[in-house]
């Protein structure tokens, strides 16, 4: 398996020793009833394999973004330990990311995973060219010729199907379906083995969405690495993804093939959202 | 016991589905009880029975788009093991539906910005094939299934009914998986396309595919099916 997740939670607040417990899924509430914590992320396990698309789905407050940012280390976990492709101890030993060094954590970062957010000025830097944008992740995984960095920071604009005639231009002059566009090709320009994508079409137009969701599968078929998808969106989650995830209330409710959570769902909660579907 | 399982390409035992509504008060809904099926390589067998009776729930049981209530669904892979289709964890049906099973449903669900022939190229390119192979081959299957050759480089969405289940088998069965289910291949077809799809189906089975389909007309089971399984709507709960 790429990814590994035992038991993770993540407590905005004090926390108490009964939080876990009087939160989630059967409690049916996120906040804790003592302390008054929030509870995002309640004990959620899970594996991905290296070439596997997983959709993450639940309603807004689920704690669905705060699982992504946990995996990619924007937040820290209050509890659990995450495995990563390998990644072990001087001895061999297979190590929690999540205790790496922060030199280490932020070589995971620029060489192994990507993010793409649904805000682009989260995944840009508005300072610098579409083209430095992309040079930046490129550095930060090691390579230092410029003329190189130059002509893969091409190719991966030319991916996104953009014209390279635009490279020096800076991201406030794109609009909002292309500055997604070069969030992908700076994301990938690393060659990472997992794609995060958090909202990436949430609030462009359907036809801008058609040609950003058809873009991630063609680069994901051709290139081969492991996403996992945030959306509430389930045409999105249906075009994209092979495997589902549903959150609620900070718990996982329910995994499984994206067909069979579309078609035979099982959990009360993922009923009503699939009948919800317009 | 287990000898005897292992010769068959698929066996069926007890399987079993109902549906529970959450949202409806918890009502169970029959889907279909005690299904046993068996079928060897280069076989086919054919479901039939009334409409409602569960004969495309079986199909999607079997393929895990639905979660058995309880039953088992044994598939022998091209390695010769044995593993359980109700049981099994999703990483190895998404390998197996890579790999090994496939699924041709009645109504075809594909991307809508996709011409017809790279549609159909696709599985070929998958496994391996050249671009160009694989276009070749897909415009001969597409040209015997008598699809228009100005329809190729349209997607397939604006097609009629039964040029777009043509497109559907053609895409199923073009690199053909060595299990392939068949949700009522030829429902929507006239008779000559009809007759070609059966006899597709018969090539696929002198190459050795195992094949479960459902047909509602007696003729075509007589014609290509090797058993026949007729599903009742009776409850046996």
């Amino acid at each position: 398996m790429l990814l590994e997740l035992h038991n993770i939670s993540k407590i905005f607040g004090t926390g108490c020793p009964e939080c876990l417990v009087l939160t989630g899924d059967d409690a049916e509430r996120a906040i804790c009833p003592r302390c008054h914590s929030v509870i995002a992320v309640n004990n959620v396990s899970l594996s991905l394999g290296g070439d596997e698309i997983l959709g993450v789905v639940g309603e807004s407050g689920s704690g669905k973004s705060t699982l992504l940012q946990i995996i990619y280390q924007d937040i820290t976990a209050t509890a659990g330990e995450i495995y990563f492709n390998g990644i072990t101890e001087r001895s061999g030993a297979r190590t929690n990311i999540l205790s790496l060094s922060p030199s280490r954590t932020s070589w995971i970062r620029n060489h192994e995973m990507s993010m793409i957010y649904q805000n682009p000025h989260l995944g840009l830097n508005f300072n610098f060219s579409a083209g430095g944008n992309i040079a930046e992740k490129i550095l930060g995984s090691g390579e230092k010729r410029y003329a190189t960095i130059r002509q893969q920071a091409l190719h991966y604009f030319g991916k996104i199907e953009m014209p390279t005639s635009r490279i020096d231009d800076y991201p406030d002059t794109f609009s909002g379906g292309q500055q997604q566009r070069i969030q992908i090709a700076k994301a990938l320009s690393s060659s990472p083995r997992l794609l995060l994508l958090d909202e990436p079409t949430t609030g462009l137009d359907v036809s801008v969405q058609a040609r950003i969701l058809d873009l991630t599968r063609a680069l994901q078929y051709e290139m081969g690495f492991a996403m996992i998808v945030v959306s509430h969106d389930l045409g999105v989650i249906n075009h994209l993804t092979d495997l589902t995830l549903v959150m609620k209330n900070g718990s996982l409710v329910e995994y499984g093939l994206t067909d069979q959570i579309l078609e035979d769902p099982q959990h009360p909660y993922t009923q009503l959202l699939v009948s919800s579907k317009l | 016991m287990s000898d005897r399982v292992q010769q068959y390409k698929l066996t069926v035992s007890n399987l079993s589905k109902s549906f529970k509504l959450h949202n409806r008060g918890g009502t169970r809904v029959h889907g279909f009880a005690d299904i046993h099926l068996r079928l060897q390589c280069g076989e086919l067998l054919a479901l039939s029975g009334p409409s409602g009776a569960g004969k495309s729930s079986i199909l999607k049981t079997i393929f895990r788009t639905y979660l058995a209530d309880r039953g088992s669904v044994l598939f022998r892979r091209g390695d010769g093991s044995t593993v359980d289709l109700v049981s099994c964890k999703e990483s190895q049906v998404l390998d197996l539906r890579k790999r090994e099973i496939a699924f041709v449903t009645q109504f075809l669900k594909i991307l809508p910005r996709i011409s017809a022939l790279d549609t159909v190229a696709h599985p070929l390119i998958e496994i391996g094939e050249t671009e160009e192979n694989a276009r070749e081959q897909a415009r001969n299957m597409l040209d015997r299934l008598g699809i228009r050759r100005e329809l190729f480089e349209l997607s397939p969405l604006t097609f009629s009914g039964g040029e777009q289940q043509r497109v559907n088998i053609a895409r199923g069965i073009i690199a053909p998986k060595e299990l392939i289910l068949l949700d009522e291949p030829t429902a929507s077809l006239d008779q000559k396309s009809s007759n070609v799809v059966l006899e597709l189906l018969g090539d696929l089975k002198r190459r050795g595919i195992a094949m479960v389909a459902i047909f509602h007309d007696q003729k075509k089971i007589d014609l290509i099916a090797d058993h026949a399984v007729t599903v009742t709507r009776e409850e046996k709960q």
